[in-house]
């Protein structure tokens, strides 16, 4: 539990800063601080488990299908990494406090950094590699929004989306690698992973899983050829540069690395690849940063290098390399942050990063000066600092290496990357803190204020430590660390400033003799060196991402044009194609019910049916005349539901058939009334003969249908629909009950579509258009009759009569055909009558009940019933039903699927009059003529006078 | 007995069915083909009813009173869409 929270707390926890920083950005601070610091003693707890040798797991299923669980555990190599991911972020909290500006979102600074912080403990944590793939992608996502954190500069805002590009890419690659591994080893699970090593190892899918892994450890640890987006992730403010781009972040790879080193090394493509990667990243990185001006430009590459040297290392697959590796990322971690903290210190105070403006602060900054020095020494590799120790013991290492038949090759490239080494940190201090004072300072350089200074000078205190007592410091981390890595025992070896003259002596000499020189001739080199063609990695990357989006972009607007008949064409020729191939890939035999014979009067109906279709295909362009062809269409198929025995379906298809010819009218008011010719011949042709194929396809499948005797669901649903449900009526039983959630999920997206109707149209009726419908008109009125007499009093009886219809309708939609949605279309079209009759105007007084208040009351009136029956402790939407004796009306029978009912009616009602009655409202902004008061044109009894209206301001 | 006139009902139902497509696909004007359409609805009606009797079940009845009170109410918004335009106004 407690591993859990130790991931979860800097999640929750992020919160805090978001709430705290309007109180002050000291609460901010204290508030990031403490979630750090309880996350970091959680941790601590684990520590006597670990040395003892056990590894605490914790494990909660979350989707055992995939194979992803919540599973952790604690070895020596997740402690270590864990410890470093919380130690270095409090001191990078407290750091952080005093560097950003009162200018700088301090709350959303902290909150990133938390986010970051759980999601990379939560990396080294996971026992179960999907859950580790995830917190993968999460650290680039956060790195994403702290390096973006000065949006405001293209800097921050190109580097980040580079960073992101590259990692995520690499993330891609990473998860496929994995899947691999988990595939052959079996289970997702690094304690089964790391025990399947030999399966893995000679699996034919090795070399493929390897590739892929490496693709995504190298992309995240910036190894060439993948490294080029760190130096622009130095747009980032130095706090995230410290913790994310030197001590944590980056170090994810080598993590992982190091991780399936029991696993995946010990081939030859391991050794081959990895050490080769790793040696060129630390030879280039190391070069470069030698000629760097930017001194976070110098760190970053000289971070890429060091990234390149553990990695090289762990590319030599023994046991002593993988020591080495463990204790130089300690190291590393130390001295790399408190440089880039203290280039943080250096252009907080000065102004600026650029060495060519700096040089002579010894005297002005001593404190900063000191740390400073201690720190590039141990990053120079002298003694007696940390770094010395692991610098020695890598060039132990490669000196014992054969590689490429060659046992000097790879000593002298490292003792190159040495000198190159040594180059660059000599640089760092003595062009910053050396030589006279200089006049020209942006800002006059002086010691930080106490808490700015605090975190350097604790890493720099741990690099010293580490460096004059190693064993004790830095012994059982190590050893610890190590034999989870090995997974079996860890070589002997003894940490200790001398060692006798060893090879690593002589060429740490050569290495310091070598960079002095560099750096005293230092103009000459850089003149060759700037004389190098080298490739610029930003304009090639931002030259492919702009190809790769073009080109999505063609490939997009060439596929989707926004024409509906390509849709149409190419949805209804694939869904025929997959016909045609399951018809050929399979036997075909005639059915084996026999034919019944035509019934002629639905021979006349079916002469109507073709002949309203070809109608409506030959006069389409006079779209008032096709409306009403295709008002026969939807009779003859009312028809044949009757014939079809579906008295429900037809009731619904007579009230939907009025509602849909309504709605269409009165769009159509606003459209052409004629369409034109928009395909050409060929097209036309073309979608003729579809037309025909599918046509042919469609029939002949209800032929074979129908001609068949087969098992269906509806078996059941005719015997079970009485005695579940109490109700006779079948298909009203499903759409209530049996299918009631279904129906749920319908009315809500009825009356959310209803609600976006009245949304758009009431945009309409402000901004631009509102200038076009206020000069539209319509065009010749035939008759001056708005409001006609007769219209009105046969409208205004059958409102009553369609009232106690719909009732009746609605009450025994249970047991015979009728139903909720049935009985709501009745209503909808009353009042759409007295509408037409009336006006809106004047109906839109009369009716009181607001339609939004409708639909959100229709929708919670059936969600109460289905919660209702959760209260009883049943399922949702569990309905219920009692049969009652009532003296004069007799047997009833009453179920709780009527409220739900209710609230379909309800919801359906609301809908349809919103939509009908916003897009009538729409016709009036138009109108020309006065809303009416009276609801006729002429009142019988009435004085003789014309009907009284208002004249509307426009 | 009753199949005879069920059967003579039928044929003249049909009959006229056929006539009003007749009229929907020759009329030359707008609203010769809305009063086939309004004819064809009354008719619909007749033979749904019809329907029901020959099947002796009351189920398909309200489909058939829907029609009837329904079916004016498409006539008259061709009229006024033809007439003025705006539906609802």
């Amino acid at each position: 539990m407690s591993l859990l929270l130790i991931i979860l707390l800097p999640f929750l926890g992020s919160v805090l800063p978001a709430l705290m920083i309007r109180s002050s950005r000291n609460a901010c601070a204290v508030a990031a601080g403490s979630v750090n610091t309880l996350a970091l003693a959680l941790l601590l707890t684990q520590i006597p488990a670990v040395l003892r040798g056990e590894t605490p797991r914790a494990d909660w299923n979350w989707i055992p299908r995939l194979g992803l669980d919540v599973g952790l555990y604690v070895d020596g190599w997740g402690l270590l990494f864990a410890g470093l991911i919380l130690g270095i972020g409090l001191l990078v909290v407290i750091y952080a406090r005093f560097y950003l500006s009162a200018a700088d979102a301090m709350g959303n600074f902290y909150t990133y950094l938390l986010l970051f912080q759980g999601a990379m403990v939560g990396i080294v944590l996971s026992n179960n590699v999907l859950l580790m793939l995830i917190f993968w992608e999460l650290t680039s996502l956060s790195s994403f929004l702290l390096i973006g954190f000065w949006g405001h500069t293209p800097a921050g805002r190109q580097g980040a989306r580079m960073a992101l590009a590259v990692t995520g890419l690499g993330g891609l690659a990473l998860i496929g690698g994995m899947l691999m591994i988990g595939r052959i080893a079996g289970s997702f699970d690094w304690t089964d992973i790391l025990a399947s090593g030999d399966l893995i190892r000679e699996s034919p899918h090795y070399s493929w899983a390897l590739g892929l892994v490496l693709i995504g450890c190298f992309s995240k640890s910036a190894q060439f050829p993948l490294h080029f987006w760190l130096p622009h992730a130095m747009a980032a403010p130095t706090p995230v540069s410290a913790y994310l781009h030197s001590a944590t972040m980056v170090k994810a790879g080598i993590f992982l690395l190091a991780r399936s080193w029991p696993v995946l090394s010990g081939t030859p493509q391991w050794f081959y690849v990895v050490t080769s990667v790793g040696l060129a990243t630390m030879v280039l990185g190391a070069c470069i940063a030698l000629f760097q001006d930017d001194l976070k430009g110098l760190l970053a590459y000289s971070t890429i290098s060091h990234l390149g040297l553990m990695t090289m290392l762990l590319g030599l697959s023994t046991a002593s390399a993988v020591v080495a590796c463990v204790l130089h990322l300690i190291n590393h971690a130390a001295f790399k942050a408190a440089l880039f903290m203290n280039t943080g210190i250096v252009d907080h105070e000065t102004g600026t990063r650029d060495v060519r403006r700096l040089g002579g602060l010894i005297g002005l900054m001593p404190v900063t000066a000191t740390l400073g020095i201690v720190a590039a020494a141990s990053m120079a590799g002298l003694p007696p600092l940390g770094g010395f120790l692991s610098k020695e013991l890598m060039l132990e290492e490669t000196a014992h290496t054969r590689f490429l038949a060659s046992s000097w090759l790879l000593p002298a490239l490292a003792t190159f990357a040495a000198i190159a080494s040594f180059g660059y940190s000599l640089r760092y201090v003595t062009r910053i803190f050396f030589g006279p004072p200089r006049d020209d300072y942006p800002r006059p350089p002086h010691d930080p204020p106490g808490g700015l200074g605090l975190a350097p000078f604790v890493l720099v205190a741990v690099a010293v430590l580490l460096g004059l007592f190693p064993e004790s410091f830095a012994g059982t981390p190590v050893r610890v660390a190590s034999a989870a890595v090995i997974g079996g025992p860890v070589p002997e070896f003894h940490l200790a400033l001398w060692h006798g003259w060893t090879p690593p002596v002589w060429m740490s000499i050569i290495a310091v003799l070598g960079g002095t020189f560099a750096v005293a001739w230092h103009g000459g080199l850089a003149e060759v060196w700037g004389r190098i063609p080298k490739p610029q990695a930003k304009p090639l990357f931002d030259a492919s991402i702009l190809r790769l989006t073009s080109g999505s972009r063609r490939l997009a607007e060439g596929l989707h044009n926004g024409s509906l008949q390509r849709y149409l064409f190419v949805m209804i020729a694939t869904g025929w194609l997959a016909g045609l191939v399951a018809f050929i890939r399979h036997d075909f035999a005639i059915g084996t019910r026999p034919v019944l014979p035509v019934n002629p009067v639905i021979l006349v109906g079916w002469v109507l049916l073709i002949a309203a279709c070809v109608l409506v295909v030959v006069i389409r362009h006079e779209r008032l005349l096709a409306l009403i062809v295709v008002n026969v269409i939807g009779l003859i198929a009312s028809l044949l539901f009757i014939y079809l025995s579906a008295p429900d379906l037809a009731l619904t298809q007579i009230s939907v058939e009025v509602v849909t010819l309504i709605l269409m009218l009165l769009a159509l008011y606003f459209l052409p009334k004629q369409s034109l010719e928009e395909l050409s011949t060929f097209a036309r042709t073309r979608n003729a003969i579809l037309a025909g194929l599918v046509g042919l396809g469609a029939g002949g499948l209800t032929w074979a249908t129908m001609t068949r005797d087969f098992e269906s669901l509806s078996e059941f649903y005719w015997r079970e629909a009485l005695p579940r449900s109490g109700g006779a009526n079948v298909v009203n039983v499903i759409l209530v009950d049996f299918r009631g959630f279904d129906t749920f999920g319908e009315i809500m997206v009825l009356g959310i579509a209803a609600l976006i109707i009245f949304a758009l149209l009431d945009g309409m009726l402000r901004g631009p258009v509102q200038g076009k419908l206020a000069s539209w008109s319509s065009g010749e009125r035939y008759s001056p009759s708005r409001h006609p007499l007769v219209m009105v009093v046969v409208t205004r009886l059958m409102l009553p009569l369609s009232l106690m219809v719909s009732a009746f309708i609605f009450m025994r939609g249970h047991n015979l055909p009728g139903g909720g949605f049935i009985a709501a279309l009745v209503v909808s079209i009353a009042l759409i009558m007295q509408y037409m009759a009336s006006g809106f105007g004047w109906a839109a007084k009369q009716v009181r009940v607001d339609y939004h208040a409708l639909i959100g009351g229709g929708a919670l009136i059936a969600g109460a019933t289905g919660i209702a029956a959760m209260v009883l402790d049943l399922p949702f939407l569990t309905s219920g039903f009692r049969h009652f004796h009532l003296p004069v009306i007799g047997d009833f029978e009453l179920s709780s699927a009527m409220a739900f009912d209710l609230g379909v009616f309800l919801t359906v009602v609301g809908g349809v009059m919103l939509a009908l009655a916003q897009l009538s409202y729409l016709g009036e902004s138009t109108n020309r003529e006065a809303v009416n008061e009276e609801p006729m044109d002429y009142r019988p009894g009435a004085s003789t006078q014309p009907s009284r209206s208002t004249r509307r301001e426009v | 007995m009753i199949q005879y006139a069920l059967t003579f009902g039928f044929v003249a139902v049909s009959a006229a069915l056929m006539m009003n497509l007749y009229r929907l696909v020759k009329g030359p004007t707008v609203m010769d083909r809305v009063l086939a359409v309004d004819t064809m609805v009354v008719n619909t009606i007749a033979l749904i009813i019809l329907y029901g009797i020959r099947e002796s079940t009351t189920l398909y009845f309200e489909s058939a009173l829907l029609m009837a009170m329904f079916s004016f109410i498409s006539t008259v918004a061709y009229c006024r869409f033809a007439l003025r335009g705006d539906v609802i106004e």
